[in-house]
């Protein structure tokens, strides 16, 4: 758990993994009977219509404005969003 | 000015305020101060837009007075649920995480019922980031079910059914990726509709499962239903999972077809949703659902679908998976909170750590396993061939049957706390809404009468892909026969 935790960019006490713990297992216990079918032959649904790729005419249109969203982040420089350091720091 | 001049639904309100005989600003107002009386108790909504209400309405009258066309849900209140943006007005999600962002840009539906005429009132309460069935996991607390506020008025899309049901708007929206339209509307005692995957648009609808999510209409009547979701369907070139005009005409086309009854409709009741975990109280009612229709002219007969056994176990490993990956944008770089720290990754986990819920990130936790290398085809991949067994099961269903018919719920409305224990004993709940929402179907809940505590129980329409239409006919000979909400079962 503390491993899927890490991936997840999530910090949980001792007591939030062992009650994650427990709780997961009684839910991947109830998926039990889908892991158990035998399902070689059948192809996988990712999603539920037939959808192709959609493409528009490459013409240049207006977007979101650039400002708007830049006032609604947490710290901007430049006309770009600032963060700490991300060089030389662990994954 | 008396609450009893003003109409209830919003078919009689739009007719009302387009013919000039009601202002849209005195329905307002009506609808405002019945917010003020009960909104302290029922906390449906996470925020209040009086001011803004009012400009909107007066924009509605205005256009009405220069002998404009105001829109068919002309001065209609409406409200919306909080996780649709709406720009410029904070869309929170009901999470800590994003409260006090203020959207850049309106949702789809939210332009279009605006473009309606509608009037938006306020944005309600859910279970964060809709993940949920009671709305018990809002970081601002919990919305309370208008006929007992001692009970839970269902989840995620709590709010928008707990302001239907107590009278704040006449219709509201909602999202349902798993039944959080269809299992609030059967707890509140009023109609809700989850339309067929594609038909409305999700843009700005804040994502939780794509596969899954579709955004929907509340009302107290299904013509309400009808009308609402009238307005918000149709092509959007900003969704690319949105299905062409040119496919959907009929499903469209909802309010033409409510008198056209169900004389030799072919009803199945569906066996699998019936028996165990379904409450006896529940379960009589469908019947006598089913009856109502067999007594209007249509064939009602059992149907067997398998594969609806493996519907809760596959959603449960699908949607999470699904939200670990939507949910990763929530890093404190663009928008919403940060928790600062010396490295940007320490700041990504502090944020998320400090603004996600308890619910959330069991959820986060859960789609995160079941993706992990090593797990990814036992799990996730395997849940994905279940939803074919799935789809494939409707099919043949949909070959000897119209519509189906089952409970929407397995039981009426619990009491705060009794499930928040257990994540398994809540995510039952969902065991009748989820199989259209992996085969991407449409599906309705109207209310049938109570159960043996006197609260509302809901019966759930389903219909194949873009089956509006028929799911609606029956919808509507059922309203006509249902039992009176205050009639408990005997």
């Amino acid at each position: 758990m503390s491993k899927v935790a890490l991936l997840a960019r999530l910090e949980l006490t001792d007591a939030e993994l062992d009650t994650y713990t427990d709780q997961l297992a009684a839910i991947i216990d109830h998926a039990a009977d889908v892991a158990a079918l035998d399902l070689a032959d059948v192809p996988p649904t990712a999603h539920p219509l037939p959808i192709e790729n959609v493409l528009r005419p490459d013409v240049v249109t207006p977007s979101v404005d650039r400002d708007e969203v830049l006032s609604q982040a947490p710290s901007v420089e430049d006309r770009r969003f600032r963060v700490p350091a991300i060089l030389g720091e662990e994954p | 000015m008396s609450e009893s001049v003003i109409p209830t639904t919003a078919v009689e309100i739009s007719r009302a305020v387009r013919a000039g005989e009601l202002s849209a600003r005195e329905v307002l107002e009506v609808h405002l101060s019945v917010i003020d009386g009960r909104e302290g108790e029922i906390n449906a909504f996470n925020l209040v837009l009086a001011d803004e209400a009012r400009i909107a309405a007066d924009a509605v009258d205005r256009r009405v007075a220069d002998g404009g066309d105001p829109g068919l849900l002309a001065g209609v209140p409406l409200a919306v649920k909080d996780n649709l943006c709406t720009r410029g007005i904070p869309t929170t999600c009901s999470s800590r995480i994003l409260e006090g962002w203020r959207p850049p840009y309106d949702a789809t539906v939210v332009s279009r019922v605006s473009a309606a005429g509608a009037i938006s009132v306020g944005k309600t309460n859910l279970d964060e980031f809709a993940m949920g069935s009671s709305t018990e996991n809002s970081a601002f607390g919990p919305t309370r079910n208008p006929r007992d506020i001692s009970r839970v008025p269902g989840g995620s899309s709590g709010g928008s059914a707990a302001a239907v049901a107590a009278g704040f708007a006449p219709i509201s929206l909602g999202s349902d990726t798993g039944g959080s339209i269809r299992q609030p509307a059967a707890l509140c005692g009023v109609v809700g509709v989850k339309p067929t995957y594609g038909l409305v648009s999700r843009y700005g609808l804040i994502a939780f499962a794509s596969s899954l999510d579709q955004v929907g209409p509340f009302s107290t009547t299904v013509a309400d239903s009808a009308l609402l979701l009238e307005a918000i369907a149709g092509h959007d070139p900003l969704d690319s999972t949105s299905i062409p005009d040119a496919d959907t005409g009929a499903a469209r086309s909802l309010l033409s077809v409510l008198h056209d009854g169900v004389a030799g409709l072919r009803v199945g009741l569906v066996t699998e949703l019936m028996g165990e975990g379904i409450a006896p109280d529940v379960a009589a009612r469908v019947r006598q659902a089913a009856e109502a229709l067999a007594a209007a002219g249509a064939e009602v007969g059992e149907v067997s679908i398998p594969a609806l056994s493996y519907g809760l176990s596959a959603y449960y490993l699908i949607a999470p998976a699904e939200a670990s990956s939507n949910l990763a944008r929530y890093d404190g770089v663009r928008y919403g909170m940060r928790v600062d720290a010396d490295t940007t990754a320490q700041m990504n986990t502090a944020t998320r750590t400090a603004g996600f819920g308890a619910e959330v990130k069991r959820r986060i936790m859960l789609g995160t396993y079941a993706l992990s290398a090593g797990y990814y085809d036992a799990y996730y991949g395997k849940a994905l061939k279940v939803r074919t067994l799935i789809c494939r099961d409707f099919a043949a269903a949909y070959q000897n049957f119209d519509v189906l018919l089952t409970p929407t719920s397995p039981t009426t409305a619990f009491r705060f706390g009794e499930k928040t224990a257990d994540p398994l004993s809540m995510y039952l709940n969902d065991i009748c809404t989820i199989p259209t929402n992996l085969a991407g179907h449409p599906a309705m809940s109207l209310p049938f009468g109570a159960g043996a505590d006197g609260m509302p129980v809901g019966v759930q329409l389903m219909a194949p892909a873009l089956g509006e239409a028929t799911m609606f006919r029956a919808a509507a000979v059922l309203e006509a026969a249902a039992p009176d909400l205050s009639e408990a079962l005997q």
